[in-house]
């Protein structure tokens, strides 16, 4: 299945084009955390409205919060995407172009659609949004990517199906903005054409219900025997998650676009966390291609937020068995999120920070920022606002005071190691 | 195809893997002519199945296939993946084509869409209830087609998950099959009553339905919807199963020719 027809071609001809910097686009399932995806260099957010949407249980925007959004990532230049990206049913159709309006008037810069009845009336009902072309077409070859070109979409966000060679002919091919994922959780079908939610709980995968059936556990039988002897090793058809922190070169050279981080359901630190990763290498390769090294700590930096196993999904070949689950779902990550800094007295080196999860003196933690700042230190004394010394900090969002080993700045994350 | 025709199939879709999937048989493009004849000699349409995604090096192959199908008389292609359409405009302008994107195809303003651009046929969700099919065939000003009998597919993905379940756990590759009919099927944990039927091919790993559809007794108010057309999955049964089933669709649907209105109301929840 992987395309082979390129493979003669050279990797690269001639002197090095100049290269066109990728727009780093990141998931937020909140107000709060399309805030923390922009100060940690998403360049781009898309969040989901309450309607349209196939994140149904995600913490969704209002469109006063969409404005309150747009106007807070205009601070930093960047933009906010919303993802209407259900297959409609007849019902679903008629709030559609007033929906698509508030969009638009609240400053959204474009939406995800799936559905080419979302799409035209897009077109019709809210010229100014743009329309890019969701996962869920499952587009995979550059001459479908050449009709939605025609047919005036200014993107398309390919299927996950789709290798880096083929991403490079249809960048060859096509004068059209491709964006792609590059880190999260992969559905393991082709994105759209899977309808097992609607069988096991009568919710429809392709209208935001879907409950992730491929993750559970399976017999396989082959005329009426179990392949499996015993209930365990059973079958799934659960993908390890996408993570391409060690191939940024490779896409920014094939010319992707946007390069997209799926998550609107993770936290902020997962979301902070792995936007500076991404923010960091692909800074780094731009700045300086030929001297671009692969830092190990931008790695590092993934697996402190989440301890999901990786795999770079279909880019280089057909995942494999090496590339699924079917032992334990997932470890806990080795660090939790424990606290977001609101204040820093440079003076004193005192930081303020809002509590997120509980913490105590003598714990390993860490405090990272934006553009990889990053350090060690153990947790001293702690105090409540008014200078109370406290044996642990354990209401959520109390406000704490604590000495910092190096400055920190607002909305720092302040993140606890885990034994 | 012959045999599907006697039991009363007035139009059959046929077709090969390399461009169409989930065909419960393949008939290569040099043989297209004589399926095609031999289904017009009896009275039934040929249309030819492309539903595949393709992916880039696959493109090349379309121009001269489609050139083929035009040539060997089919009366329409069926696909959902735009590609197919770019060619077709280009190649064979003339070859009418029904849209057919399988779980997606969920409303009437897509199937215009899709209508607008060509498709004189689109194809209903089997997703979509009795209710929703009727408001889409008001709605749509085109043929549509829904499936009435069979399995459908609910899991389609381009990974060979057999083959890999099966190198986890350190089995030959061998012990399973590829194909439809190897008999294969999943039971999820905590649901030991259902069997989801599974099988692995050159496109990738299908899942199908626990359940068949059956319209049969929906089959008066379809036809009063003005449906055009009545699709009976024959994949992953028998050939006597699905002349037996033919035979009694066909029964129903010309009783209610016969006589339109003796049909009561008898509706399937």
């Amino acid at each position: 299945m992987v395309s082979t027809a390129l493979q003669d071609k050279p990797r690269t001809t001639g002197k090095r084009q100049r290269l066109a910097k990728p727009e780093l686009l990141a998931p937020a399932g909140s107000l709060e955390k399309l805030k923390f995806a922009v100060h940690y260099g998403a360049d781009a957010v898309y969040i989901g409205g309450q309607k349209y949407g196939l994140r149904s249980n995600a913490d969704n925007f209002s469109i006063e919060e969409m404005r309150q959004g747009v106007e807070f990532a205009a601070k930093y230049g960047a933009k906010v995407f919303v993802a209407t990206n259900i297959y409609a049913h007849q019902e679903d159709l008629a709030g559609v172009a007033d929906y698509l309006r508030e969009l638009e008037d609240a400053g959204i810069s474009a939406i995800i659609a799936a559905d080419p009845a979302i799409v035209e009336i897009a077109q019709k009902a809210a010229p100014k949004l743009e329309v890019h072309l969701s996962t869920q077409q499952s587009t995979m070859n550059w001459q479908a990517v050449q009709f939605w070109k025609e047919e005036g979409l200014p993107r398309v966000v390919l299927a996950r199906e789709a290798t880096m060679d083929e991403i490079r002919e249809m960048k060859a091919r096509v004068d059209i903005e491709l964006e792609v994922f590059i880190h999260g959780a992969m559905c393991s079908s082709v994105s759209g054409r899977c309808v097992l939610s609607n069988h096991f709980t009568d919710r429809d995968s392709n209208r935001g219900g879907c409950c992730q059936s491929c993750r559970w556990k399976y017999n396989l039988h082959a005329d009426e025997t179990s392949i499996a002897e015993v209930d365990q090793n059973l079958f799934t058809m659960s993908s390890k998650d996408l993570c391409m922190i060690q191939h940024i070169p490779d896409l920014i050279d094939a010319g992707v676009d946007s390069f997209k981080i799926e998550g609107r359901m993770k936290s902020i630190h997962y979301v902070a966390s792995v936007v500076n990763a991404y923010r960091q290498a692909i800074d780094s390769y731009m700045a300086d291609p030929e001297g671009y090294v692969l830092r190990p700590e931008w790695v590092a930096e993934i697996g402190k937020a989440a301890n999901r196993p990786l795999n770079t999904g279909f880019f280089y070949s057909v995942p494999g068995a090496e590339e699924h689950i079917y032992e334990a779902e997932e470890k806990p990550a080795p660090y939790d999120f424990a606290a977001v800094v609101t204040d820093y007295d440079a003076a004193e080196g005192i930081a303020t920070v809002q509590q997120r999860s509980p913490f105590r003196p003598g714990m390993e933690v860490e405090f990272i920022g934006p553009d990889g700042r990053q350090f060690a230190q153990q947790v001293g004394e702690i105090t409540d606002e008014d200078g109370n010394a406290l044996s642990v900090a354990r209401h959520p969002l109390q406000k704490i005071r604590l000495k910092t080993a190096q400055p920190v700045m607002p909305l720092d994350l302040m993140r606890k190691r885990l034994q | 195809m012959q045999r599907y025709i006697e039991a009363g199939a007035s139009a059959v879709l046929i077709g090969e893997s390399r461009f169409g999937m989930r065909q419960p048989g393949d008939i290569p493009a040099d043989r297209l002519p004589q399926a095609v004849s031999l289904a017009h000699k009896s009275g039934a349409k040929a249309y030819v199945n492309m539903n595949k995604l393709f992916r880039n090096d696959e493109l090349t192959a379309l121009p001269d296939y489609l050139i083929r199908v035009q040539q060997a008389g089919a009366d329409a292609v069926v696909f959902g993946d735009p590609a197919v359409l770019m060619n077709l405009r280009q190649h064979t302008p003339d070859l009418p084509w029904h849209w057919n994107a399988e779980m997606t195809g969920t409303n009437s303003a897509t199937a215009s869409y899709w209508g607008r651009r060509g498709a004189v046929r689109a194809v209903a969700a089997r997703e979509l209830n009795e209710e929703e099919i009727v408001d889409l065939k008001d709605k749509a000003q085109m043929e549509v087609q829904i499936q009435v009998h069979g399995m459908t597919n609910i899991y389609y993905s381009q990974r060979n998950l057999l083959q890999s379940y099966l190198e986890h756990l350190g089995r030959e590759v061998t012990l399973i099959r590829k194909g439809p009919d190897q008999g294969l099927y999943l039971v999820e944990v905590e649901r030991p009553e259902e069997k989801f039927p599974v099988y692995e091919d050159d496109n990738g790993t299908h899942v199908m339905s626990p359940d068949d559809i059956c319209l049969l007794e929906a089959l008066p108010e379809l036809l009063n919807a003005d449906i055009d057309s009545f699709y009976i999955e024959a994949l992953l049964k028998t050939d006597e199963y699905n002349e037996t089933v033919l035979r009694s669709y066909r029964k129903a649907v010309d009783k209610w020719h016969a006589d339109p209105d003796a049909t009561g109301s008898n509706s399937r929840g």
